[in-house]
């Protein structure tokens, strides 16, 4: 495992930590070909300014419609090249929703934790009531036990994932605006509380990754994380099994 | 555009002298100059403070166990309120009073050929309410919970909601009222700027022959106005949300560290993005403010210095109202991922995208200005040469944050922060540089120190690409910003943080760096105050106003009028557009913009040395 991420991250100049899900690796060349331009365009101004300063006195200054629309025309014409290419990215990861066979999970960021909540197997999330939140009871996002649908729900701490199947996450937030950020899988999203905020990727890769919160959400942010553990479609299917009947009462 | 005398001989200033007794009236004054340096003061005491925060920050990061002397070890809460009063003092108390207000106050007028601001005593009142303001979020530090850690931008319901963490009682309550009373002095001073640009240009000169550098005030000011108020509105409603029981920013049902809020028959059922749309409707056109200033001194002194005009000023007059314009649209692009309809984020990328096409042309004229010109490289050249740098640096990461598919993997990772701080801290304090090392002679009659200057502009640049490149490194390897510690952290995000220790170690030495090459410009300052070289009328050979000698408060004054000595001060007026320079067959030649045609003609002004080996 740790060799193969280090071999990735060798594998991009810049430093990216390793592109394990689907749409990742349109957005890193994206991102590669944004940064690149940038860096040809940063060097090509500092080479007319230093051309400029070095050269000797032309007295006479022209003010030619060329030196001032022609590069602004380029830009214009280069910066749309860019847009377009990005809103199309854009809108193919998040005009439309998530496939109706994807995998259905509830995230609730709270300070300091992430829980993911998985609906079992009547596949219908039990009512959560911030009401009956009771972290030391192990209910800590209040689902009601009235409810028939909570009865097979069950809560982890870390998110298990099977490889190469849609995850549709549900976000919110019990307390405060938190961010869930995936980098290995290119993912972020605030969970704002008061709202459930659909997000939809598909993980390529199997391996553990880093779940982060990248809003500021009070003096325990930089420990609010959990692992996202991306697994082969049995191995999923296993430990699904084994929650699920621990879950049964 | 016809030559509009309006107010063409403003009258001197009718100062209330009996407001205050004699001993306070230096202090308490009225005078738009010393506003100006009070206002300069002020920044500079905030400057000092801010960069001191962020270097305990810089340390925290690397050396997590370095105790503070007074204080002991840095805790998470300690570094969130480090965060938040860094950001706090260094956006409002430096970057917006500084340019804006400072050499407002203290250039403004002259350069419209004015004797005076429009609004005295509101001028004063303006800087007195911001002192206030600066002590207040100051004493949150003092006060039980310490100071707020929900970082400038104050996001609800961390912010609203008192147990939502250390400093979210009463040190963020100080802070709202804080930034309330900025909010005040700062409308109230955006006012006086437009009106003293709408009423007090003197004879002849017209709205196209105003120096760049008003046009950046002036736009900076109308930003202001719009922005302020939403702030103002938006804290009241914050305030209301915090201690009238209202539901502005709070959901129902939001549980806070035990406090449930909004159900049980008591508050509504708020949203804490309305909070974003208003902050940020503030926060981006903010950021505007602070460079607008700097945009139009670095297109005036890279003419003034390359003895040339500056390249297309009309459409540089015309590039700073829209990027003032643009700036109001694009507030959305904060707010890629805080849950907006992807519609909305598809629109923002777009106006956020078109705002490159203003900046670009800048760069372009920029350019072309200093092309084969063979500048004079003094200090303040210097450091507006440093500002088109960084711009251009700082400026190109902003179409691929413009991106929101790229934002979603760097919104608030340290590219954000390496972004922002060259292309609005470093660029701004820049052409704060340029501009204290060139109206320097106007404040106290000498010259600052040129080798030092020179020194002092070296080390910076250097210092300034070496703490903040690596930091867009350390951005793109997923460091997340607001992070109190990046080693000993649980699970595989400690794995993902820890191997970016070396880098972050190397940028923290450069900060330091940094920070310590800043007291170099210090001793320039306090030497140049008594020991600089004694300033000639018009040492840099410019063509604005500020250099009149009869706006100039250090040029020898001719003869009093022997009729009327104090009634009548000679009549300003202004006869071209600024940075006339030329090449004539006796050699280069620069026209004021007071110097009558009628002298023009006989070629009597001085020759340049543009190669002063």
């Amino acid at each position: 495992m740790v060799p193969s991420l280090k071999a990735l991250e060798h594998a991009n100049p810049w430093n990216l930590p390793v592109d394990a899900s689907a749409h990742g690796p349109a957005l890193d060349h994206q991102l590669f070909l944004s940064l690149w331009i940038a860096l040809c365009l940063l060097t090509l101004a500092h080479l007319i300014l230093f051309v400029g300063l070095l050269a000797r006195r032309h007295a006479a200054q022209k003010n030619l419609w060329r030196i001032e629309y022609l590069p602004l025309t380029a830009l214009a014409l280069l910066f749309a090249f860019l847009t377009v290419k990005a809103e199309r990215l854009w809108a193919a990861t998040r005009y439309t929703g998530a496939s109706p066979t994807a995998l259905q999970i509830e995230v609730t960021g709270v300070q300091f934790a992430w829980y993911f909540h998985y609906p079992g197997p009547d596949a219908t999330f039990g009512i959560t009531r911030p009401q009956l939140v009771a972290p030391e009871e192990g209910n800590p996002v209040g689902i009601d036990p009235a409810d028939p649908h909570s009865a097979d729900d069950f809560v982890t701490s870390e998110l298990v994932l099977p490889a190469n199947r849609q995850v549709d996450l549900r976000l919110n937030a019990l307390d405060v605006i938190h961010g869930f950020s995936v980098p290995e899988m290119r993912l972020k999203q605030n969970a704002v509380p008061g709202q459930t905020i659909h997000i939809h990727f598909t993980p390529r890769i199997p391996g553990t990754y880093a779940i982060l919160c990248t809003q500021v959400c009070g003096l325990g942010h930089y420990r609010m994380n959990a692992n996202l553990r991306v697994v082969s479609p049995e191995a999923f299917t296993a430990w699904l099994a084994e929650k699920e009947k621990a879950a049964q009462p | 555009m016809t030559p509009n005398p309006i107010n063409p001989r403003p009258n001197p200033v009718p100062v209330p002298s009996s407001l205050f007794p004699k001993r306070h009236r230096r202090i308490f004054t009225t005078d738009h100059r010393i506003i100006g340096i009070q206002y300069l003061l002020l920044a500079l005491v905030s400057v000092v403070i801010g960069t001191l925060l962020s270097l305990f920050m810089r340390a925290h990061l690397v050396w997590p166990h370095w105790a503070v002397p007074f204080h002991g070890p840095i805790l998470p809460e300690d570094y969130l309120a480090l965060v938040t009063i860094h950001g706090t003092i260094m956006l409002f108390f430096v970057l917006t009073t500084a340019p804006q207000a400072g050499f407002g106050n203290l250039i403004l007028p002259a350069q419209l050929g004015s004797r005076r601001m429009a609004f005295p005593l509101l001028n004063a009142a303006s800087f007195w309410l911001t002192a206030a303001a600066l002590l207040i979020l100051l004493s949150t530090t003092f006060v039980p919970g310490g100071s707020p850690i929900s970082g400038w931008t104050a996001y609800p319901p961390l912010s609203a909601v008192a147990s939502a963490g250390p400093g979210q009682g009463l040190g963020m309550d100080l802070w709202l009222a804080s930034i309330a009373l900025f909010a005040v002095a700062s409308t109230i001073s955006s006012i006086n700027i437009l009106v003293t640009i709408l009423r007090h240009r003197c004879e002849g000169m017209t709205w196209d022959r105003l120096p760049l550098t008003v046009w950046g005030w002036f736009t900076a000011a109308l930003l202001s106005i719009i922005a302020f108020s939403v702030l103002g509105a938006a804290i009241l409603l914050l305030f209301c949300d915090r201690h009238a029981g209202t539901s502005f920013f709070l959901p129902a049902g939001d549980l806070v560290a035990g406090t449930l809020h909004g159900l049980n028959g008591r508050g509504g059922n708020g949203s804490p993005l309305l909070w974003l749309h208003l902050f940020w409707f503030f926060g981006h056109p903010e950021v505007y403010i602070a460079i607008l200033p700097g945009l139009g001194v670095t297109s005036m002194l890279l003419a003034n210095f390359s003895f040339r005009r500056v390249f297309a000023y009309r459409t540089m007059i015309a590039t700073t109202l829209m990027i003032g314009f643009l700036g109001i649209l694009l507030w959305g692009h904060h707010m890629f991922v805080a849950g907006l309809n992807p519609f909305a984020s598809s629109a923002f990328a777009i106006s956020t995208m078109a705002i490159a096409l203003p900046a670009s042309a800048k760069v372009l004229s920029w350019l072309a200005t200093i092309w084969r010109s063979r500048p004079s490289y003094k200090t303040p050249m210097l450091f507006s040469l440093g500002f088109v740098s960084l711009f251009i640096a700082g400026g190109l990461t902003g179409p691929i944050l413009a991106q929101p598919i790229l934002d979603e993997y760097l919104h608030n990772t340290l590219f954000v922060v390496a972004h922002f701080h060259l292309i609005m801290g470093l660029s701004a304090v820049f052409g704060l540089f340029a501009a204290t090392y060139y109206w320097f002679p106007l404040m106290t009659n000498r010259m600052m120190s040129e080798p030092l200057g020179r020194l002092h502009f070296w080390l910076t640049i250097v210092g300034a690409y070496a703490t903040f490149l690596p930091m867009h490194l350390a951005g793109l390897a997923g460091e997340p910003r607001h992070y109190a510690q990046i080693l000993g952290v649980p699970n595989h995000a400690g794995v993902l943080l820890a191997r970016l220790l070396p880098l972050n170690r190397f940028i923290t030495y450069a900060a330091l760096f940094l920070a310590t090459s800043q007291l170099l410009f210090l001793y320039n300052l306090l030497r140049s105050l008594r020991h600089g070289a004694p300033a000639p009328p018009n040492p840099w050979l410019a063509t604005t106003l500020e250099w009149h000698p009869a706006l100039n408060p250090f040029a020898p004054q001719p003869a009093p009028n022997s009729q009327s000595p104090s009634q009548s001060p000679e009549p300003i007026i202004v006869h071209r557009a600024p940075c006339h320079y030329e090449t004539t067959p006796t050699g280069e030649i620069f026209l004021p913009q007071w110097t009558p045609d009628s002298l023009a003609d006989t070629s009597a002004e001085p020759a340049f040395d543009v190669k002063p080996e």
